[in-house]
């Protein structure tokens, strides 16, 4: 190619080149038209392309962005686990469990599962389409062998997993590669019939867990961090509700600190990510700890002060709450408690600070926020060191559930 | 830019003397031939995500609004849409030596009213650049490798034991805590798969095996060869060795 300046030497505008230029772009299917995933999967079965999980116990149904009923499974849940989260927030994973065992909904909890894989990928790009789709195939078709339904616990997982549900719809040659791997591995092309985020179940079940709340959170001011991934990623499966923000943004984590009785209070830069960055958080963080800190945690403490900021996925709560110590060196406006909305719903519904929320793990101070809720946190941390000594002592090898609901 | 567009321009078909694409003095790079920058350009449209990502671009600005990076560097989404969607193969070379790690793959960006996704480009050049080995791939990646051999390793990406203080000074001295107390700490987790240290949580043999086939068989693992030759051989050992343990051969 011949590369040439224009008159000036260097540049002029090339109308004619421009319009050719847009001949080549034939406008399909956005990815909005995808309106109901769902019913495209249901045909591809049909074909014999692939095979779809179906929901089948009780299900509630949720309002989506552009109206899509979506319907969440209440029990018999496969739990998809999140790497962040049971790596460096544990937690945060145990808060799901335990409430979904007060609420008495039985699930399962695999060994058959791997990471969906993606914080790597978005870090690293260190792999491609088909393996992604395959990692994200493999661990379906294992829930389905369970026959408990898959239910994701991290927000890139849920994101990237829609990412792949739309490749997957969108090109035959990426199924039939697929399915060759899946071949090797003695599986079927599996998909569920919903990809269901923790948070849409929690949302789904706010009023019964309202209803076993025992700690009375009138009066404590929350802040709402929405995870990008969760909405912004295929947004027309988040959930969307026109009593919450309006149905502007998205409901979940917000509708449950709601009905838990918290009051909810906004600011300038919610649509901001939190500074994550997948590879900026593990090799990049002077650019972490200034977006989050610069950009969310002093923007909330100015326009909202909050007591807590509530989130809903793995690499935001762990980039809001690791970010604001070295601020803090830095005499920034920070100092904010950060949890999940699932810890947060354990500790209204009497979990314990450290067995079950496990807030030792975490960094930014907790302290005042458990105050506030009438948390004695002294005594809960002598409790825990207690049951610690047990397990020292030999007198037991692992503390078990039996031991956090005592 | 279909593929049979660059590949018309690769086999001599006449090219577009238009002045809009940037010169190899201003773009950078000159020592790189252009049919490389092209065959890498064509590496990218050929990605099939690649129609769905790219519509053209109005050249608004949105998604650089909504970018957090763009906030922090000298980075913009709205220059890598618009040299994708006027095939500069010069610019959207130097972008993936310049830019392209800069991103922080939130997909704001995905806000584009023409139904771009800027992000999703981005992560197709990642691709790109990691497979054909290019210097910004390595630099990116330098320092990483121990989270590549975790994740494709032991199929979970971040584990326990990784919280050590030194590799997390700026994160608080609970870091250290945790890494103190981590074994007592992790038998005190009572769901019973989260008791390990050196993974998220106990994945099982058999789930490994399937994950290892994976990575093989779609030429994932074999990405990495170029950018980490050492990390990429140590990670072949370790999986032909397991699979042939379970009497798989690849
Ligand atoms: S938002 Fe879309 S149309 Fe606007 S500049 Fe960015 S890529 Fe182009
Ligand atoms: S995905 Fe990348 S380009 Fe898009 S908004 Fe996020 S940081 Fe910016």
């Amino acid at each position: 190619m011949t590369l040439t300046a224009g008159p000036d030497g260097r540049s002029s505008i090339p109308i004619e080149s421009l319009k050719r230029k847009k001949d080549h772009f034939e406008r399909g299917e956005d990815r909005r038209s995808l309106e109901d995933p769902r019913a495209e999967l249901l045909e591809l079965e049909d074909k014999g392309e692939l095979v779809v999980q179906k929901i089948d116990h009780e299900a509630l149904t949720l309002p989506t962005k552009y109206g899509r009923p979506k319907r969440i499974q209440k029990a018999h849940l496969w739990h998809h686990k999140s790497c962040g989260q049971c790596g460096h927030i544990p937690g945060y994973s145990t808060s799901i469990f335990w409430v979904m065992r007060q609420l008495g909904y039985d699930y399962h909890d695999p060994r058959d599962q791997t990471s969906c894989t993606a914080w790597n990928y978005y870090a690293s790009a260190t792999s491609n389409s088909a393996a992604q789709a395959a990692v994200a195939v493999r661990n379906f078709a294992a829930a389905r062998e369970t026959g408990y339904f898959p239910l994701i616990h991290c927000g890139t997982s849920y994101g990237h997993y829609k990412e792949v549900r739309e490749e997957l719809i969108r090109h035959p040659e990426l199924r039939a590669e697929v399915r060759r791997i899946m071949g090797k591995l003695g599986k079927e092309l599996v998909l569920p019939e919903e990809i269901v985020h923790y948070s849409e179940w929690f949302h789904a079940m706010r009023g019964e867990i309202a209803a076993k709340q025992v700690r009375d959170f009138t009066g404590i001011k929350v802040t709402v961090h929405p995870a990008c991934h969760y909405y912004k990623l295929v947004e027309g499966d988040a959930i969307y509700d026109p009593d919450i923000y309006g149905g502007q943004r998205t409901a979940v984590v917000t509708g449950l600190a709601q009905a838990l009785g918290a009051d909810v209070r906004t600011y300038s830069t919610w649509f901001d990510c939190c500074g994550f960055g997948f590879r900026h958080i593990l090799v990049q963080r002077d650019f972490t700890r200034s977006f989050a800190t610069l950009r969310k945690i002093e923007v909330m403490k100015e326009e909202a002060d909050p007591d807590v900021v509530l989130t809903h996925d793995t690499g935001c709560v762990t980039t809001l709450d690791k970010s604001q110590f070295a601020a803090k060196a830095h005499d920034r406006n920070v100092g904010l408690a950060v949890m999940s909305e699932a810890q947060f719903a354990a500790l209204a519904m009497g979990a314990h600070p450290y067995k079950v929320c496990q807030l030792h793990w975490h960094s930014a101070d907790y302290r005042p926020l458990l105050e506030k809720m009438g948390i004695d946190w002294e005594k809960a941390w002598a409790e825990f060191q207690a049951d610690l000594k047990r397990l020292e002592n030999g007198e037991k090898r692992y503390l078990d559930w039996d031991d956090v609901d005592n | 830019m279909t593929a049979t567009d660059v590949q018309s321009q690769l086999a001599g078909a006449p090219a577009p003397a238009d002045a809009h694409y940037k010169l190899p003095d201003v773009a950078g790079y000159p020592d790189v031939p252009f049919e490389e920058k092209a065959r890498l350009f064509e590496e990218i449209t050929n990605d099939l995500r690649f129609s769905d990502y790219l519509y053209g671009c109005y050249e608004c600005g949105i998604c650089v609004a909504v970018c957090p990076s763009a906030r922090f560097y000298d980075f913009s989404p709205r220059r890598i849409a618009q040299a994708a969607a006027r095939e500069d193969v010069e610019l959207i070379y130097q972008q993936m030596q310049e830019d392209i790690w800069e991103c922080s793959q939130c997909f704001s960006c995905l806000r584009c009213p023409r139904g771009n996704n800027p992000g999703g480009i981005i992560t197709i050049m990642r691709e790109v650049a990691v497979n054909n080995g290019l210097a910004s791939a390595k630099e990116a990646l330098a320092g990483y490798s121990r989270i590549i051999y975790k994740i494709m390793s032991t199929g979970t990406q971040v584990s326990p034991d990784m919280l050590q203080p030194d590799a997390f000074p700026d994160w608080g001295p609970e870091t250290g805590d945790v890494s103190a107390n981590l074994d007592l700490w992790r038998r005190a987790l009572p769901p019973e798969t989260m008791h390990t240290t050196t993974t998220g949580w106990a994945v099982a043999d058999s789930t490994l095996i399937e994950l290892y086939l994976i990575w093989l068989h779609t030429g994932a693992l074999d990405m990495i060869s170029d950018v980490d030759a050492s990390l990429h051989a140590i990670l072949t050992e370790l999986m032909e060795e397991r699979l042939e343990d379970e009497g798989i051969e690849i």
